[in-house]
């Protein structure tokens, strides 16, 4: 585990933030709805949850697989999973059907969960969780489980930064009127995300 | 095409939508009165004021084949694209979708490339919308944040029976399937609108499809059997929520309008007939505590008339009803217009407070007995019916026909169709525009109008 490493993964952190899927235009439209800036904070709560659930999930998943699977194997898995992931998004983009607004903190955070997950966000911190710390020879990996908590967090504070700075700046100053103009269509380059954290994976 | 920004049509709240630039264009249904001879269409009107051909239908798009009885139509997408529970910004508003109320058929129609020559995209069938929906009679048209939706009148089993609301996917048009899980006491169908702020969705009740293809059956209107109730529904868990009942002697229960804004949990629907005096009201609903609520917010009495000017079905009466039969509520929630086709008065109510509505506009646009006359026409036929409002609310366009059987029996002696415009003051007022009137429409008869970028009825916010 490398500072570039971390550094990397709280990057995609950032990366995610920016999303407003990824839930800072839910935080904004709850304040507005009940005119409350604490209801804003509030809902990071969730959403962060659901965020790092998503992440977790990915963590797991290649610290399970790398017990049963060489390396190699993993490498060519992870790099299709991604490429398969960003042809969806380019072919075919669809997103969680999701109705509900009024909705209580768990289900925030669910919503927060399945929309990362749909999105591929888990999976595309791939490359930094694959093989860079498998030590030489087989057994178990030292390290493996403080280095995959450490990614869910860096990556989630990163995320709920640049996400929660966002929220701030569009409830208190600029209005919901920026989403016309700045809300780029990010979905096109989170598919290249995805085809570059594929090729990572794959020769990382 | 996925968009790199937001499709400009999108306003993340009905305020900032009141800022958009004015329509230079709108689509308009057209009926064949007959419903046999010719397929229904959809015209091009031509807004731009500076144009040689300002205020005339510029083209017509017919429909595959007749008797579809055009309706209600709307968009794929709008602003509840930019909700933020499932967004997709990204989309464009390019397709119409045209249900066919009499066919059980749906138009796909594609306004690009370009918007003045529309092309049909895809016809759903009627076969195949029952065999996926259980659903006839497709008519009202929302874009929804996850889907199209659309409310039914008719089921699977014959005219008898009432239908409710169904889904399409908002990308292939592919009917989803029936939007309800529980229907709870609702069986008859018309309108349907939400509050998206609230997770509510909204019904209304105009009767079965045997109660109003052929006309209006007057044993069933006077035996208080039409619908008489709005619904309220769980929009998230789909289920029916509370039956809002007026009252049997309030006959037929169309349009809903909700407040745009979506932290406002109230909204006004329209009665045609009251049977106990022929008036017509308007109705209030409001959340109250963690109830819905429903009261009159304003009743239109009728007008008594010399029978001999009364179609068979009123003559006994020797009055006219003023039958509401739409009624449109501007993007800032102030204004609330009001078409009484039967009486051929139009109204403007000022409805900053919901519960105290103020009369700031009447006109007479045509009308059973003593027909209000328009400057460029002289005496109308018909009366002011379906009314659209531009997102500034400055520009307000009424058309004259209601529904192909209805027309033959209210306006017996025919129905030559019109547009009117009226131009609305911000503070209150309106006036008939004396040089706008749409007359040529090649022997059809115009029905719903929406603005080219969306209007007071097009679109569903979740900002405010």
């Amino acid at each position: 585990m490398s500072g570039a490493d971390l550094g990397g993964i709280a990057a995609l952190g950032a990366f995610h933030g920016l999303n407003p899927a990824m839930g800072w235009l839910f935080a904004v439209a709850l304040a507005l709805q009940e005119r409350s800036r604490r209801v804003l904070a509030a809902a990071f709560v969730p959403l962060a949850v659901g965020h790092a659930a998503a992440i977790g999930l990915a963590v797991v998943l290649v610290e399970e697989l790398q017990a049963v699977l060489s390396t190699g194997t993993l490498r060519v898995t992870g790099a299709a999973a991604l490429a398969g992931f960003a042809a969806c998004k380019l072919i075919r983009n669809r997103h969680p059907r999701w109705v509900g607004f009024r909705i209580r903190p768990p289900e925030l955070a669910l919503w927060s969960f399945l929309m990362a997950s749909a999105h591929g966000a888990g999976l595309m911190l791939l490359p930094f969780l694959v093989g860079v710390h498998v030590p030489a020879g087989d057994g178990p990996i030292p390290g493996g489980l403080e280095f995959g908590a450490a990614a869910v967090v860096v990556h989630t504070l990163a995320m709920v930064a640049v996400a929660g700075a966002i929220a701030v700046m569009v409830f208190e100053v600029v209005g919901v009127g920026i989403l016309r103009r700045a809300w780029v269509n990010l979905d096109l380059l989170w598919a290249a995300s995805l085809l570059v954290g594929a090729g990572a994976t794959l020769f990382g | 095409m996925a968009r790199w920004t937001p499709d400009p049509t999108f306003y993340p709240s009905p305020r900032l939508a009141g800022d958009a630039p004015p329509e230079k264009f709108a689509y308009v249904a057209l009926l064949e009165p007959d419903q046999k001879s010719r397929p229904d269409a959809l015209g091009v009107v031509d807004l731009e004021p500076d144009s040689s051909s300002y205020g005339t239908i510029v083209s017509t798009l017919e429909m595959p084949s007749p008797g579809d009885e055009l309706h209600h139509f709307g968009w794929n997408a709008c602003s509840a694209a930019l909700c933020p529970s499932s967004p997709r910004p990204h989309v464009e508003r390019r397709y119409l979708v045209v249900p066919g109320l009499r066919s059980s058929r749906i138009h796909i129609v594609d306004t690009k490339p370009d918007p003045l020559a529309p092309k049909i995209a895809r016809t759903i069938e009627r076969d195949e919308l029952v065999a996926r929906t259980g659903y006839t009679r497709p008519h009202t048209t929302h874009c929804g944040p996850d889907a199209i939706y659309m409310s039914a009148l008719g089921g699977a089993n014959g005219p008898d029976e009432g239908g409710g609301v169904l889904l399409l996917d908002c990308e292939s048009f592919d009917p989803l399937g029936a939007w309800e899980v529980d229907r709870g006491p609702q069986r008859f169908s018309y309108d349907f609108w939400w509050h998206l702020g609230h997770d509510t969705l909204l019904t209304s009740e105009w009767g079965s499809p045997s109660m109003f293809e052929d006309g209006v059956v007057p044993e069933k209107l006077l035996g208080r059997e039409y619908g008489h109730a709005m619904h309220v529904w769980d929009l998230r868990h789909r289920n029916h929520l509370r039956a809002l009942d007026l009252g049997d002697e309030h006959q037929m229960v169309l349009e809903l309008r909700p407040a745009h804004d979506p932290r406002k949990a109230y909204g006004f629907v329209g009665v045609v007939v009251s049977v106990e005096d022929l008036s017509a009201s308007i109705w209030l609903w409001h959340r109250e505590g963690g109830d819905w609520k429903i009261a009159k917010a304003i009743t239109i009495p009728a007008e008594p008339a010399d029978p001999d000017l009364l179609p068979p079905l009123l003559k006994d009466f020797g009055a006219v009803p003023p039958l509401i039969t739409d009624i449109n509520l501007s993007l800032d929630d102030r204004f609330l217009y009001v078409s009484c086709w039967g009486t051929g008065d139009f109204y403007q109510f000022d409805v900053s407070d919901p519960f105290t509505p103020k009369q700031t506009g009447k006109v007479r646009l045509g009308g059973l007995a003593n027909a209000g006359s328009h400057p460029k026409a002289g005496t109308l036929q018909g009366g002011p019916q379906m009314v659209e409002v531009s997102r500034d609310g400055r520009r307000i366009f009424v058309s004259n026909s209601l529904y192909s059987s209805w027309d033959r029996q209210f306006y017996p002696g025919g129905l030559d169709g019109w547009i009117a415009k009226l131009d609305a003051d911000p503070d209150g007022g309106m006036k008939v525009d004396p040089e706008f009137l749409v007359t040529e429409f090649d022997g059809r008869a115009p029905h719903q109008i929406h603005l080219e970028g969306g209007d007071a009825s097009s679109d569903s916010y979740c900002f405010p």
